[in-house]
């Protein structure tokens, strides 16, 4: 693993329920978890076990009921919306199951978008643009709209778009969930270099085997609780021994 | 500042046939309330011409009942006026009943008439040239260019409220001293219609519509007025002295209930178009709604998002209203010259181009608030997770 070894991110007793026709239905319960700077973690679970939840909630867009959600020593739980917005664009670099570019704009001007929050001037803004656009290998497509390319190339493009502030942290929902396989892998490489090479912190949440055996950890969300791919053995063989 | 206003214009152009359709709402609107507006103004443009020192003496039961000739000699006597006029209105049909051949006509007393109204230019050749033919006219410029009128041209008339065929010759043609000054009348003699009528119709011989009084001293109006009213109280034939500007305004007033209708349409047409540019705006944000949750989760702040949908709402007003506003003049006099001299004096303002640009913002805002709440405030995971 290329983790330093400290928590980026700690979650503790975090608790979530949403409510549903009038009904509180819980989600996650009491989980804990510990993600180390530099380490590459894939959540995995059923549909609704809350995988998503967990994510959102690490990347500051969703609130829990109780606990705390820390990352580089924040209590993000705690921030306002304001303040949870600014945290966001400093810190947090989101991918899009369906990429979520703006269609309007071009492949560079999308990757651009998240620096009109900083106080960099335009033409610094667009030469980082172009550096990020060149790091997910698209330096010939800067100028396409988005309806201008295929998919593996606008999830390449929001991955520039991710990186171009230099984030702590990177959250991917379902990355490759769009993808075909060809593409899935191009983007699960250029998620690996990033990790590799650069030394960022991504939690990936995918129901794709295949793409959480990137990951140097998986996690595995079900009924609420939070497990490892130990944890998972252990339960299989104990019912198995039952049976 | 650069990012937002890319994706404001964009967003603008997005789906293009809508935003064209919206657009051309706009322009139908906004020219319809320039044009509606501009009527009202010609509308009671004649009071706006009012001299301070003119009163108009009329019947105080109507203007449709005459007064004795023999009260000119009766008002010229109260203290302080300076002068008094016939002015009778003729009628009559020029060539036919269309209102590209309706011109105002009134017989007066040339002389006292014309000394009255510094307003009307003559050249004074002409004029004496029309004081010494009985049967003269003087017309105005814009009424001489309209049906192409010349010095000693015939008019005929076809009389209605005075029966029988008229001939008049022009020998005169008046320019008007400020723009606004009407120069679509025709005036002739009074003593011309006089004569004929003591020898068609005497009973309606030495009968008169109005008395316009020239007084010395603007200040004592309402007492000369009251003056010359004393003189014909207990009368068969009362009368209503009023000033000149009071006297349009009645006039005007007899028609307040189409005005007031003309009035309220023109505010009815900005209401459609603000309803319909609503339903543009609510649609449009209600599709990007996942893209306004992407923006909040990469920390755009909501005033951005909501300042996006403003932008390009505003956007959509400004060019709906420039268009609009620019076809008004061409628009505007194509359809006072087709209405003939029913508006003398047409014009757009520019109170109406301000009223017009003023509407197209409120518009332009308005149709904003309710998308540019309901974005702001979009929760980021439902937005995220948000089908259009």
């Amino acid at each position: 693993m290329s983790a330093d070894g400290t928590a980026l991110v700690q979650v503790r007793g975090l608790t979530k329920s949403y409510r549903r026709g009038g009904q509180r239905v819980p989600v996650l319960s009491d989980i804990n978890l510990d993600i180390r700077r530099g380490d590459f973690l894939a959540l995995m679970g059923p549909s609704g076990s809350g995988k998503s939840t967990l994510l959102n909630m690490i990347a500051g867009i969703d609130k829990p009921d109780a606990g705390q959600v820390l990352v580089d020593g924040v209590d993000i739980a705690r921030l306002s919306e304001s303040e949870l917005a600014a945290w966001r664009a400093a810190h947090v670099g989101f991918i899009f199951q369906f990429y979520n570019l703006m269609p309007v704009l071009t492949a560079v001007e999308n990757v651009e978008l998240p620096l009109a929050l900083t106080s960099l001037p335009r033409r610094e803004r667009r030469a980082r643009a172009e550096t990020a656009l060149r790091l997910v290998g698209l330096e010939d497509r800067m100028t396409h709209l988005p309806s201008e390319l295929s998919g593996g190339q606008q999830q390449r493009v929001a991955i520039a778009r991710a990186i171009v502030t230099d984030p702590t942290l990177l959250v991917a929902d379902e990355p490759t969930g769009d993808l075909d396989r060809a593409a899935a892998e191009e983007i699960l490489g250029l998620l690996e270099r990033l990790n590799t090479e650069l030394g960022k912190t991504i939690v990936m949440v995918t129901h794709d085997k295949r793409a959480a055996d990137r990951a140097h950890a998986i996690m595995y969300l079900e009924k609420g609780e939070l497990s490892t791919a130990e944890d998972v053995a252990e339960r299989s063989v104990r019912a198995s021994r039952h049976a | 500042m650069t990012s937002f206003l890319k994706l404001a214009l964009r967003n603008g152009m997005r789906h293009k046939l809508r935003t064209g359709l919206t657009v051309l709402g706009l322009v139908v609107a906004i020219l319809s309330f320039g044009l509606l507006q501009s009527i009202v103004d010609a509308w009671y443009a004649g009071a706006d011409r009012a001299a301070a020192n003119r009163l108009v003496t009329r019947n105080a039961i109507s203007l449709v009942f005459p007064m004795p000739i023999n009260y000119r000699e009766k008002i010229r006597a109260v203290e302080g006026v300076r002068s008094v006029a016939v002015a009778n209105w003729f009628g009559g049909v020029y060539r036919d009943t269309s209102m590209a051949n309706f011109f105002p006509r009134f017989a007066v007393d040339a002389e006292q008439y014309f000394a009255m109204y510094p307003e009307y230019v003559l050249n004074e050749d002409e004029f004496r040239a029309f004081l010494r033919d009985r049967k003269g006219a003087v017309i105005g410029r814009k009424l001489a260019l309209q049906h192409g009128f010349r010095i000693g041209d015939t008019i005929p008339i076809q009389g209605d409220i005075f029966p029988g065929n008229w001939e008049f010759t022009v020998r005169a043609i008046y320019d008007g001293a400020e723009p606004n000054t009407d120069t679509s009348l025709m005036f002739f003699h009074f003593d011309y219609l006089n004569e004929t009528l003591k020898q068609r119709v005497p009973g309606r011989a030495d009968k008169v519509g109005v008395f316009v009084v020239a007084i010395e001293d603007v200040g004592r109006a309402a007492e000369i007025a009251r003056a010359i009213d004393e003189q014909f109280k207990n009368s068969a034939a009362e009368t209503l002295t009023e000033t000149e500007k009071a006297f349009q305004i009645g006039f005007a007033k007899q028609t307040e209930a189409i005005v007031i209708a003309v009035r309220f349409v023109s505010y009815v047409v900005i209401a459609i178009i603000l309803a319909v540019m609503a339903n543009t705006m609510a649609m449009t944000a209600r599709e990007r709604m996942t893209e306004y949750a992407t923006l909040k989760a990469l920390g755009f702040p909501p005033a951005f998002i909501a300042a996006l949908i403003l932008g390009e709402s505003l956007a959509i007003a400004v060019i709906g209203a420039a268009i609009g506003i620019g076809l008004t003049f061409p628009v505007g006099y194509w359809f006072a010259a087709k209405m003939g001299t029913l508006f003398p004096v047409f014009g757009i303002s520019p109170q109406t181009v301000g009223l017009q640009a003023v509407c197209a913002l409120v518009v332009g805002i308005a149709a904003a608030l309710l998308p540019m709440r309901r974005a702001a405030r979009v929760n980021i995971v439902e937005g995220l997770r948000f089908v259009g």
